[in-house]
């Protein structure tokens, strides 16, 4: 180890998190190895280590022969000030290496609030933070993850973005530039060859022209890249990789547990959801392959906690089977299962039950509009007696403590949706009053409320959204109305909100708002701890850039939008009819009861949806 | 099987592993490793191990005791076969057998230490360090728990010496692990207070053996 940095690390908080040395990591030989990647996550370890995608990744390119990837984080604030005063600039994990030793350098983004640490991450590599001022072919620096959807205000930072799911794109990304780095190819020259593999934006091939109100005119295509790049996906995902080997931090991190994906996508179209949007069609995995899996990983690791993550958990088929499957096996060794995204209209208590063996924790459901008006208008398919029914069920069954999810600012919200939470609110205080079994120990209800940020690719692409002033009205209005004494209100500041609207939905000039925000201090955003609101809006102002033509101002449908040149699947005329849909507050059936034919079909190479 | 010891040593990147993770570490290295630790009993199950003296961060050891029990039988030499293939990196068996006597009876500890000093030479120093530790009494503030007290660490010091080699100064004591407990990093703090032109600019220390109070090798 570094001499410089065993003086630095006993300063440091947590320094395990900077060591490496972790059961699973994977240690090559460097001798037979001539592709070294770093799989970079822009946010500390703790989060980084939970990511399910950093663990796929990790382990299909280290799969490759020939090919290292080893993993980087940003570090704490503590120990940025050490690296930069002792000058020791930052290193991947596995090898203890400086980033400057490797030929790819890759980021997963999985919210736009860690732009600004990819700028800290490779400034605290030495290497240039523009893709223009980085001439040779390595290090490449690139992204992936979905924030990429809108590739563009990161746009003069990475050489490329990698689009979807990046398994196979990724390995015939360095397959490529090991052919390049064996031919001697310039950058240029491999950046437009690597334009060509599906799924890839090459920013510097595309040109934005702006018209005088500050729209775009056209995103011009140059040097024979694709009009249209597609998102890559997998389409056998029940067969595809899956990480039974991952890495046991030797220290604490968020999510410590073995985590299953039962299927990618969602069935369930809530129009403000992205995720919802950019994930489709639903591929799901074999129960007995994810049982296989989970028993594998709980066996190669030693945790002794699993849990299943998808996006509606609750919308697997067999989750039954599954979950029986697991138990016969996490019962006897003394394992918890547990079951996030639990929906209120199919919520069922057995399972519950089942999984929860020991301790009755929280219930949370994400009702996320007050009035069956709106939720009509948003696609949350949840009525309310469902949500009552279930709570109540819950209640009888000993629970006393339910947290209630909500959206502020959702498009055609009135102050009666607004109240209408609080409403909600008391009606399920109500319910424990005559239903619950156990009143020793009282209830707990908390209602949180958060900013609806417009995202791209879903029906609201083209929303304004409710300025800051608006916002904090409506919290005003909700929490003056909620003074009930076992329901607790937490709401969410508008300011990061404001801040994330801007980063989705921005064009390529507000990456020069991001560098300044860089430049005077920024960084590890998404903390609150060292998010600066008044940064931010110094750097607009500087930059000569308005937050709100960005954040709320409404597109017209002809409109070009940022990242018009990127296809997720979903064709943009379904989301504009979802968003006619919305404002007549009309539903749209789910994708098992009824295909809309969204388009995200066409990406499947003739394979099925599973919704 | 109750009444197990597994002695260890805690080096390289693992010594930044701290005393909580690393009962975390050791319980989830015991399930890969197919041994079942045996749980207390009561509402919040946890696995009965126990670590004889906690090691601070960053501190190097080739003599850490944990005391464990297992719920089903295994032969003594199966153990360390076993969690050798599952250790994460700088955590390596030594030995795993019956213990004999209890925590309580160690007493005493071999540290290597070695002082860096970036402006002074270490040469100059030599002489003055070895006359600050031979006092009789070295009185130093110490935090208690009920806010900051006095001590005097030369009773906890049983032998130091110190040579000169690499430009910095090493050292080999043998101090009080318990009753009371002499915190290598004390050694510093006296300097820092008493004497601070000695105070080393780095030092780390490294535990190498520990003693009952008749100075045998404690297993």
């Amino acid at each position: 180890m570094d001499k410089r940095l065993l003086r630095i690390l006993p300063k440091v908080q947590k320094p395990a998190r900077y060591t490496g040395g972790e059961y699973n990591q994977i240690i090559k030989d460097k001798e037979n190895v001539d592709i070294r990647m770093a799989l970079c996550f822009p946010d500390t370890y703790e989060i980084g280590m939970s990511n399910l995608g950093m663990k796929i990744l990790y382990g299909v390119i280290n799969e490759m022969g020939g090919v290292w990837c080893e993993r980087v984080f940003a570090p704490w604030g503590d120990m940025e000030d050490e690296m930069r005063k002792a000058g020791i600039p930052l290193w991947a994990l596995e090898s203890g290496d400086p980033l400057t030793d490797f030929d790819a350098i890759g980021f997963s983004i999985g919210y736009e609030m860690a732009y600004t640490n990819v700028l800290n991450m490779l400034n605290l590599s030495g290497i240039p933070i523009k893709s223009a001022d980085r001439h040779e072919l390595t290090p490449i620096v690139f992204a992936g993850g979905t924030s990429c959807c809108n590739p563009e205000p990161m746009a003069d930072f990475f050489d490329l973005c990698v689009i979807g799911e990046g398994e196979d794109m990724d390995r015939e990304l360095l397959l490529l530039l090991r052919r390049a780095k064996k031919d001697n190819l310039s950058k240029r020259e491999f950046l437009s060859e690597a334009a060509k593999i599906d799924g890839v934006y090459v920013p510097s091939l595309y040109n934005p022209i702006y018209n005088a109100d500050g729209t775009l005119q056209k995103i011009e295509v140059l040097d024979g890249a694709p009009e249209l790049v597609t998102r890559r996906l997998v389409t056998d995902f029940d067969k595809s990789y899956f990480p039974v080997k991952p890495i046991v931090p030797s220290t604490e991190i968020v999510h410590d547990r073995v985590t299953l994906e039962l299927f990618r996508g969602c069935i369930r179209g809530c129009r403000f959801c992205q995720a919802g949007y950019i994930y489709r069609p639903v591929r799901s995995r074999d129960p007995d392959r994810l049982i296989k899996q989970g028993i594998e990983s709980l066996e190669n690791t030693g945790y002794q906690e699993i849990t299943l993550s998808s996006l509606s958990t609750s919308d697997y088929r067999p989750l039954n089977e599954l979950c029986d499957g697991l138990l016969d096996f996490c019962v006897p060794h003394s394992i918890g299962l547990s079951l996030p995204s639990l929906r209120a209209d199919n919520f069922s208590l057995d399972l519950m039950s089942k999984v929860q063996k020991v301790r009755k924790s929280g219930l949370t459901f994400a009702p996320e509009a007050g009035t069956q008006r709106l939720r009509d208008a948003i696609n949350k398919n949840v009525r309310e007696e469902d949500l009552l029914n279930t709570c109540k069920i819950a209640f009888e069954g000993g629970w006393n403590n339910i947290k209630l999810y909500f959206m502020l600012g959702l498009p055609t919200e009135t102050d009666e949706d607004v109240l209408a939470i609080s409403d909600l609110a008391k009606k399920v205080l109500f319910l424990w009053k005559s239903h619950a079994v156990n009143k020793s120990k009282g209830v707990h209800i908390t209602v949180s409320t958060s900013c609806f940020v417009p995202k791209p690719h879903t029906p609201f692409q083209w929303e304004a959204q409710v300025d800051m002033e608006e916002y904090r009205r409506r919290v005003t209005l909700l929490r003056d109305n909620m003074r009930a004494k076992s329901i607790t209100y937490n709401w969410h500041d508008a300011d990061t909100s404001l801040i994330e609207a801007v980063l989705s939905r921005g064009d390529r000039r507000v990456g020069s708002v991001i560098e300044e925000v860089w430049r005077t201090g920024g960084k590890l955003d998404s903390w609150s701890e060292y998010f600066s609101f008044q940064r931010w809006m110094d750097a607009f102002e500087k930059c000569g850039l308005d937050p709100e033509f960005y954040a709320c101002r409404e597109r017209s449908f002809d409109e070009v939008l940022p990242w018009s040149r990127v296809n997720m699947g979903v064709a943009p005329r379904f989301m504009w009819h979802e968003r006619e849909m919305c404002y007549k507050a009309e539903l749209s059936p789910d994708c098992r009861n009824k295909c809309t034919g969204c388009g995200a079909l066409s990406l499947m190479n003739g394979g099925c949806c599973d919704g | 099987m109750d009444n197990l010891r597994l002695r260890f040593s805690k080096t390289g990147r693992a010594v930044y592993i701290s005393h909580l993770d690393l009962m975390r570490t050791m319980q989830r290295a015991f399930l890969r490793a197919g041994l079942q630790l045996k749980y207390s009993e009561g509402f919040n199950p946890h696995a009965q191990i126990s670590f004889a003296l906690p090691l601070s961060v960053g501190m190097t050891s080739y003599c850490e005791l944990m005391d464990f029990k297992l719920n089903d039988y295994i032969s003594l030499a199966q153990i360390p076969l076993r969690l050798k293939k599952v250790l994460p990196e700088g955590i390596s068996v030594l030995e795993v057998y019956e213990r004999e006597q209890k925590f309580k009876n160690i007493k005493w500890l071999d540290v290597d230490g070695s002082f860096e000093y970036d402006e002074r030479s270490a040469s100059d120093i030599l002489p003055e360090l070895m006359d600050f530790f031979s006092r009789d009494s070295i009185v130093i503030q110490k935090k208690t728990k009920s806010g900051m007290g006095e001590a005097d660490i030369a009773e906890s010091i049983r032998s130091i010496t110190f040579d000169e080699g690499d430009g910095r100064i090493r050292l080999k004591a043998i101090i009080s692990a318990q009753d009371p407990t002499l915190n290598p990093e004390l050694l510093v703090s006296a300097l820092k207070q008493l004497s601070p032109q000695l105070a080393p600019d780095f030092a780390i220390f490294t535990r190498t053996q520990i003693y009952d109070s008749e100075m045998n090798v404690f297993r």
